[in-house]
């Protein structure tokens, strides 16, 4: 039957040759269709004797599914070509920028603020606030700083106009006292009182301007009162604190002994970088001390039963020797391009 | 306060270098700020005189000096300095001396050979003087070497003194202080008693004795005001940042900085009858030493004689009581004044002084009689004279009380969290010169005359701690009882809150409270602001009782700067008059949030256009940091806001803040192009959520319809919604406005609105007839109240 090989290799020849679907199907009706090679071929198998008949019908039929084979391959090749070329077409250029807005930042020193609160928080440090309105009393009298105390000339401080006795604070260590009596308060009904260990960050306010004062400038108060909370505590901590938030484990620490009016004894904390622009420097960053007992009284606690320790640092300078920031004022000025480096 | 090194070794002269004596007051509070040589480093410079100076041959500016050094043979050097001259005495840097790195050789200068170099003292590093050579005084020894002759090995130390360390206010304190640290012996000068030699006295009556509990006081005759200082007293002043002016102040600012007891000498011709310390009367005037005129308050202490006021006691004296240069007779003061009666008031006069300073901290109530003697010799070595007796009123009671304070040895190891042993402690208190006495555990401890920080146990706990060091307590690792803080879920933190804020593409800022006052006009319609009393600068002298002021000058900065997009936000509290204000009374205090858009909505970019930011692109951002809390807004006028476009914003039926563009007047004044769209909220609102709560989601099909109404353009869509919400029957589970549509079709000044209605039932499927009567119900409604027609 070399008749029906040849018509095998003719449709194949002729399927490759339709460049599309229905070139391919005009080219299937002329072998597989009504009047189609392969359909006579069929129809005169009828004259045929019956044996015959059925070895030609069979190789009429494997014929068929030869031709029926490359047809769908031819198909699907066909299919195939289409796809491509249409994902060709739709190819993009993935380089340009994608579509839509841009995102913002946070402040560098709310930055700064923010880990400050996430170290703290991680040993037990709730978070507190208070007015920047503050009175005389919460600024200075509760912190053992009487009307007159020599003290008080280290603060440059904001007054009201026809304020009674009201001012800006000076530092958040008004919240000491806040946060000491709202704590005895909650639990003025119970033998013992929970131990209290309160951060307030916040603005402060003193009237100096320079490179490296503002007139606004951020301040971070820390508190642990308890019974049993020592000077070794107050240095564990904060030495804790700093390696922590300058991810730095040889950074030296350093506790020096100083005044403030409302802790006793009393220390300055010097940082010193083991490398950096800065390295080997010794850098004030923050006061602390054990709480005076004239202040835990002014809270309500009773400095016989408690003691505690109180901290106060400068966020700004943090976030300044962290980022290498020379300039306090660009924190204040709000340029966008400053700013925007801290995202 | 200044000193110099080498004084302080004449009290006390520990085994230390001078930077190990710096780190040794540092880390025992009394911080070192500054710690310089007096000079260079240099060596072989010599006190000279210049025998012969002739012109140089081929220069004109230089001279040929022929130089006595002391070396047996003239030296020839050449020189330029302008004071060049025969006879003065002079530095001279011999051949092979090495000044700071620069060596001295032999050299010839324009031909002329030269031997050496004369010096200024900024080639010396002594002073910045470098307009001529430093001249020496004509009893200079010839060949002595420099550093030895002006002392040059000396250092300079600066220390920043806390304001309870009155103590250290002098040679003597800090001697004190450093021969407690280090155990070495301190030897103090002595202060003899200089006998009478006449009998002339001054009555002093302590009319005061609270503020003053003890004035010495002695007239001294004969002595010659303009004699000269000695050298050694100058370089010792010099060294303290004190300048020399004439012998008898000079003496009297000596012995303050030695032994830290200020003093006062009146012309003793000037005063009449005897000398009261007291308070002023009503109007009286002090014309002060600085030439200020005052009239002082009724607790300024004044000294008085019998005519008049002569000088506020501890602070400063009067111009026409005190000494001159032809004053022979003195009265010399020498007492002690309360730090109450002190303190505070040169500051409310405007100046400070060294007297007030150091009386407003406390000195030692026991020197006055040690200082008066002390003074008296050295006025009477320098000047000559005659002292009378030193006459000495006392209130005894009224001298401060040191009352002796117990000291627990578990209180101290409960506040260090160290264990001392009890010798430990007692020698520490030994070295500290405190009285101690033992009671079992305790100490007894009564402190001296010169401290005042010294009161109660703590204050003895820090002597302990300082004596002991600081770096010598361990650090504990954090040690508590561990109780797990709260999270309400249905509440946000500010910090998350932030980010959100940020995510939406606000950058934030910091701005300061403190704003002009015209922004609280213009922008918060505020003519009571909370008005500084002491502002920095005019522009800012009130406090904010809004963040929009701050934001919108953000944009006028960022334009400046040629950033025309700007969105910014802020979270601050603001500040404003309320009767009702809490915590404290009369100030309302809460914390805001606001946010400004101006500029085009999106970065400028290639996949849409640009278009310019618009109300509704901030209240999207509002809605979404609201969610899932849903706001209401009406059409509300603010100072700030274009009366068209703003609006307030209710949550629970409260107004908690307010939206809008910036009103186009604002825009023009301030410069700021395009017109910025913000929102100020109560922080508060944006931290509270909700807890999420389940319900049960329905099997059976939802149906949809929408609904068009045509209504009066002024009717506010929001208005509209709401009353369709309120009277929809419980099938409805929600109605959207989905479209907005004025023009062909609609008659002018109406609008079409299209809101779509979605109806489910969670047990079974809704039927048409109930679909259709809700949808009847709801177009009913909105024609019968709300005016609206069915669109055709």
């Amino acid at each position: 039957m070399d008749q029906l090989d040849q018509l095998v290799a003719q449709a194949g020849v002729d399927f490759a040759a339709a460049a599309d679907s229905a070139a391919l199907e005009t080219a299937k009706a002329r072998y597989l269709g009504k009047g189609g090679s392969l359909t006579e071929l069929l129809k005169g198998l009828g004259k045929l004797d019956p044996e015959a008949r059925k070895t030609a019908g069979a190789e009429i039929n494997k014929a068929k599914s030869a031709i029926e084979a490359q047809l769908n391959a031819r198909r699907d090749a066909l299919q195939q070509a289409a796809l491509e070329a249409q994902l060709a077409a739709e190819a993009l250029d993935v380089t340009l920028p994608g579509r839509g807005a841009g995102i913002g930042g946070l402040h560098p020193v709310v930055r700064t603020l923010e880990r400050v609160e996430q170290l703290f928080r991680s040993i037990g440090f709730d978070v507190a606030e208070g007015p920047e309105i503050e009175t005389d009393f919460y600024n200075f009298t509760a912190l053992n700083t009487p009307a007159n105390h020599p003290a008080r000339s280290m603060h440059d401080t904001f007054y009201l106009e026809n304020g009674d006795n009201v001012l800006l604070r000076t530092h958040t260590s008004p919240v000491q006292i806040r946060a000491m009596q709202a704590h005895v308060a909650a639990y003025k009904d119970r033998d013992t009182m929970p131990e209290l260990r309160v951060i307030a960050p916040g603005r402060v306010y003193r009237v100096d301007s320079d490179a490296t004062h503002s007139p606004m400038f951020h301040q971070v108060e820390g508190l642990w009162v308890g019974e049993s909370v020592s000077f070794a505590d107050l240095k564990g901590v904060v030495a804790d604190f700093l390696r922590n938030f300058f991810e730095s484990d040889d950074l030296q620490v350093r506790f020096r002994p100083s005044f403030f009016p409302f802790t006793e004894p009393s220390a300055e904390i010097d940082v010193a970088f083991m490398s950096g622009a800065l390295k080997g420097r010794w850098l004030e960053i923050a006061g602390c001390g054990m709480m005076h007992p004239n202040v835990l009284r002014h809270g309500g606690i009773d400095p016989e039963r408690y003691t505690g320790f109180a901290f106060g640092m400068g966020p700004d300078r943090l976030t300044m020797l962290r980022y290498g920031v020379n300039d306090l004022r660009l924190f204040f000025e709000g340029d966008l391009r400053f700013l925007g480096q801290f995202r | 306060m200044q000193f110099s090194e080498l004084w302080l070794r004449s009290f006390v002269s520990p085994d230390l270098d001078s930077d190990q004596l710096g780190h040794l007051l540092t880390m025992a509070g009394l911080e070192v700020e500054e710690q310089d040589g007096v000079a260079a480093v240099f060596s072989k410079v010599v006190v000279a005189q210049i025998v012969e100076a002739e012109k140089h041959p081929n220069a004109d500016k230089l001279r040929v000096c022929k130089v006595d050094a002391g070396q047996g043979e003239l030296l020839q050097i050449v020189c330029g300095a302008p004071n060049a001259a025969a006879g003065i005495k002079i530095p001279c840097a011999l051949v092979g001396a090495d000044l700071a790195g620069f060596g001295i050789k032999a050299a010839k200068l324009r031909g002329v050979e030269s031997f050496g170099m004369l010096c200024s003292a900024k080639e010396l590093g002594i002073s910045d003087e470098s307009g001529g050579l430093l001249v020496l005084p004509e009893d200079a020894p010839v060949g002595t070497d420099l550093r030895d002759y002006l002392a040059l090995d000396d250092t300079l130390f600066t220390i920043k003194l806390t304001p309870n360390r009155a103590d250290c206010l002098s040679l003597t304190g800090i001697a004190r202080e450093v021969a407690a640290l280090t155990g070495s012996p301190l030897s103090l000068v002595a202060c003899a008693p200089v006998a009478a030699a006449h009998a002339d006295t001054r009555a002093i009556v302590l009319d005061a004795p609270e503020a003053c509990p003890r004035y010495a006081g002695r007239i001294i005759r004969g002595v010659d005001a303009k004699a000269s200082t000695p050298e050694w007293m100058k370089q010792r002043l010099a060294r303290s940042g004190i300048r020399s002016i004439s012998a008898l102040v000079d003496v009297t600012n000596y012995v303050m900085l030695e032994l830290g007891q200020p003093l006062h000498a009146f012309d003793n011709a000037k005063l009449a009858g005897a000398i009261h310390v007291r308070l002023p009367q009503p109007g009286e005037q002090v014309l002060l030493l600085n030439g200020q005129t005052i009239t002082p308050a009724a607790d300024t202490l004044l000294i008085a004689d019998e005519a008049r006021a002569l000088a506020l006691a501890g602070i400063m004296g009067g111009e026409d009581s005190g000494i001159t240069l032809d004053t022979t007779e003195l009265f010399l003061e020498s007492a002690f004044f309360a730090p109450d009666a002190i303190a505070g008031r040169a500051r409310a006069y405007g100046f400070s002084s060294d007297a007030s300073y150091r009386f407003e901290r406390g000195v030692d109530f026991a020197l006055a009689g040690q200082a008066i003697e002390r003074a008296t010799r050295l006025i009477l070595d320098i000047c000559g004279g005659e002292a009378g007796p030193v006459v000495e009123a006392v209130a005894a009671d009224k001298l401060p009380a040191r009352a002796p304070i117990r000291l627990r040895a578990s209180r101290v190891r409960r506040v260090l969290g160290i264990d001392l042993s009890a010798d430990a402690v007692a020698g520490m208190f030994e070295r500290l010169e405190l009285q101690v006495s033992r009671e079992g555990d305790d100490f007894i401890v009564t402190p001296p005359s010169y401290r005042f920080d010294v009161e109660i146990e703590e204050d003895l706990i820090e002597e302990i701690a300082r004596i002991h060091g600081y770096d010598n307590i361990p650090s504990h690792a954090p040690r508590g009882p561990i109780t797990m803080l709260p999270r309400p879920e249905a509440k946000r933190d500010t910090m998350s809150l932030r980010r959100q804020v940020a995510a939406r593409e606000y950058q934030e800022v910091i701005n300061f409270a403190f704003v002009e006052e015209a922004w609280e006009k213009d922008l918060a319609g505020n003519t009571n602001p909370v008005r500084l009393a002491n502002p920095i600068a005019s522009q800012m002298s009130v406090m904010r009782s809004t963040l929009i002021g701050g934001l919108v000058a953000n944009v006028v900065t960022n334009r400046k700067r040629q950033t025309t997009r700007v969105r910014v936000f802020e979270i601050g509290r603001c500040f404003a008059h309320d009767a009702a204000g809490q915590p404290v009374d009369g100030y309302h205090q809460p914390v805001r949030i606001a946010a400004l858009a101006a500029g085009f909505a999106k970065p400028e970019q290639w996949g849409e256009a640009n278009r310019n930011v618009d109300f509704f692109d901030v209240k999207a951002d509002l809605e979404a940091l609201l969610f899932p809390r849903v706001a209401e807004f009406e059409r509300a006028s603010h100072p700030a806001l274009h009366p068209g476009r703003s609006a307030s914003v209710k949550v629970d039926g409260k107004v908690v803040g307010f939206i809008g563009e910036v009103h186009p007047v604002w825009v023009q004044r301030y410069e700021l192009g395009t017109a910025p769209v913000v929102f100020e909220l109560d922080l508060d609102v944006l931290l509270q959520s909700v807890t999420p709560a389940y319900a049960e989601l329905s099997r059976f099909p939802a149906v949809t319809r929408d609904l068009a109404l045509v209504v009066d353009q002024q009717v506010a869509s929001g208005a509209l919604l709401a009353g369709l919400q309120a009277v929809a029957p419980a099938i409805v589970q929600r109605i959207e406005l989905f479209d907005q549509y004025q023009g062909k079709g609609v008659e002018p000044n109406r609008k079409s609105l299209a809101f779509r209605v979605v109806m489910q039932e969670t047990q079974r499927t809704l039927e048409d007839t109930e679909v259709d009567a809700a949808m009847n119900a709801l177009t009913r409604h909105a024609e019968e109240a709300l005016g609206a027609k069915l669109r055709g």
